[in-house]
């Protein structure tokens, strides 16, 4: 499920070229952190992975299908800014994409709208923000609206999730708990995340797998006709298995391991009688 | 504590903002008290007794010659003109303003031309108007519609096209067909920001009925104005204009309410 294969991707701009020879394999369920300076093509790369851009040579396949150059419900996004609708509520903005169902209206109502107000509901709960549900993203904390954008994309039940620097405007403390839920989402979720971010220390902390882009010729006279490559692919060491708990040192809220060492609360032993 | 960080208080602030007014009421006193002391019989600025005398004559009173209250008459009229031609102006830039601001195609097709139309003085138009299509209402609404429809167009297609990308793509991502983006992510948006379009363009609004009901009509408040112009009546002209202001500043007041309590966000967003 899933897989998203580059095969030799080039993205130019008229005459800038931006990215260069991409190839790369995006496996299942990783959770793949794009990191580099500016300019240097990752929220390119993010782009042509969510449709808003087409590659100009070379292509771009999930599950072996080619991508549509297009945004659709099966590749769900978070941006920066601006990803909540601000003339709907938390729920209203939720429910958003249940209601897309319908192709007329755009409206759901009765028992339909019932189950998908309760499944909303149970989302918002999930990313922290039961209470809010009557409230407008204006109302909201940058925090908070980034949890309502994590929600409302995770409705659609996405493959992939992207994420343009999601959390890039948050402070420390905001961001850290935000991290805890990024993690048990990915965690409980059959997500792919591709996370685009300036923050080395985040790509580590969440990522299974960071991708850095660099410009190797970039000097002025050479920017134009070189762009930016692949330059460092580091797989996380222990390895970071989604759904799957780690022995070495799990984090709070990674899955735990059922039996054994790295448990010291003494958990009843398998068929064990109370 | 220099000028930019001094502020009123609330009554200093009520003081002000009536002061204006209040002085404007004292200056016509003095003037109309002056002239009358020249010329009793001077009819450019009547005296405060005249003026509610007039206002009397022609809102509370009768016409001897129709039976109707003039005032009622005239601003029924007004009003019922002013009304139509502001709700198909409204419905027009609505649609088309939504279409140029969210399809390419369309914008290469109607941009330019509407850039175009905006351009063309309404007014010039207006005789063209009543030889095309007669003297009655129909010239008169149409006129308005010219004259308001384009710059709505414009400012909607503005403000349709400033909504972030971010929005429509995540819209996208959560299945929307064009359709469902329209209804249900850019109408929504766009509602607030049409009332607001509609407010800025209320004086033009008034300005055109004013030309057009000063040509051919048998009632209006602009009308009435032009009529008794031929007798010097300023004692008429002053409350009528008084009379406009005062409609203008309210519907003007009423929209602007009708947007925060329809649309609560468009101000959440504001302060924020």
């Amino acid at each position: 499920m899933s897989e998203i294969v580059f095969d030799n991707v080039w993205k130019e701009y008229g005459d800038q070229i931006v990215l260069e020879k991409i190839t790369l394999t995006i496996a299942p369920r990783s959770f793949v952190a794009l990191v580099g300076p500016s300019g240097c093509g990752k929220t390119t790369f993010l782009k042509l992975l969510l449709g808003d851009e087409a590659p100009t040579s070379g292509t771009i396949t999930m599950d072996g299908v080619p991508l549509i150059a297009e945004p659709g419900p099966d590749r769900g996004v978070v941006f920066q800014r601006y990803s909540v609708f601000p003339h709907l509520t938390v729920l209203g903005n939720v429910l958003l994409g249940a209601e897309m169902a319908r192709p007329l209206t755009a409206r759901l109502f009765g028992a339909a709208r019932r189950r998908a107000v309760e499944a909303a509901r149970a989302l918002i709960g999930e990313v922290g923000l039961s209470g809010a549900e009557d409230k407008y993203p204006a109302q909201l904390s940058g925090g908070m609206q980034q949890r309502l954008a994590l929600a409302q994309a995770l409705i659609m039940r996405p493959k992939v999730l992207l994420l343009d620097e999601p959390f890039g405007a948050l402070d420390p403390g905001i961001r850290a708990e935000i991290h805890v839920l990024m993690k048990q989402l990915w965690h409980e979720t059959a997500l792919t995340v591709v996370m685009v971010t300036h923050d080395m220390r985040e790509a580590f902390t969440l990522g299974s797998r960071v991708i850095a882009f660099e410009r190797p010729r970039d000097r002025p006279e050479e920017r134009e006709r070189y762009g930016a490559l692949l330059s460092r692919d580091i797989n996380i060491w222990p390895p970071r298995i989604a759904g799957e708990a780690s022995i070495f040192d799990p984090d709070r809220d990674d899955p735990v391991m059922p039996l054994g060492s790295g448990r010291d609360d003494l958990a009843p032993m398998q068929g064990a009688k109370p | 504590m220099r000028w930019i960080n001094t502020k009123p208080g609330p009554g200093v602030q009520l003081a002000l903002m009536l002061a204006p007014f209040v002085l404007l009421v004292i200056a016509y006193g003095m003037g109309s008290a002056a002239r009358l002391a020249d010329n009793p019989a001077d009819k450019l600025l009547p005296a405060l007794a005249s003026l509610t005398d007039a206002i009397n004559r022609m809102a509370f009173t009768p016409d001897v010659r129709t039976g109707e209250y003039l005032l009622l008459t005239d601003t029924l009229a007004s009003l019922s003109r002013l009304s139509w031609a502001l709700a198909i102006a409204t419905v027009i830039a609505l649609v088309v303003g939504m279409v140029i601001g969210m399809l390419p195609y369309m914008r290469a097709l109607l941009a330019p031309f509407v850039a175009t139309v905006c351009m063309v003085p309404p007014l010039a138009l207006l005789p063209v108007l009543f030889i095309v299509l007669g003297l009655g209402e129909t010239a008169k609404i149409t006129l308005i519609v010219i004259g308001l429809a384009p710059p709505m167009i414009r400012e909607l297609a503005l403000r349709v096209g400033e909504l972030p990308r971010e929005q429509l793509i995540k819209a996208q991502t959560l299945g929307g067909s064009s359709w469902q983006i329209a209804l249900r992510v850019v109408l929504p948006q766009t509602l607030p920001r049409l009332l607001t379009a509609l407010r800025l363009q209320l004086g033009s609004a008034w300005l055109f009925l004013i030309a057009a009901e000063a040509i051919s009509a048998d009632a209006g408040l602009d009308y009435r104005i032009f009529l008794v112009r031929r007798y010097l009546a300023m004692d008429v002209i002053f409350p009528y204009v008084a009379w406009i202001t005062l409609l203008a500043v309210i519907m003007n007041f009423a929209l602007d309410r009708l947007r925060i309590a329809v649309f609560p966000w468009s101000n959440l967003e504001r302060q924020g």
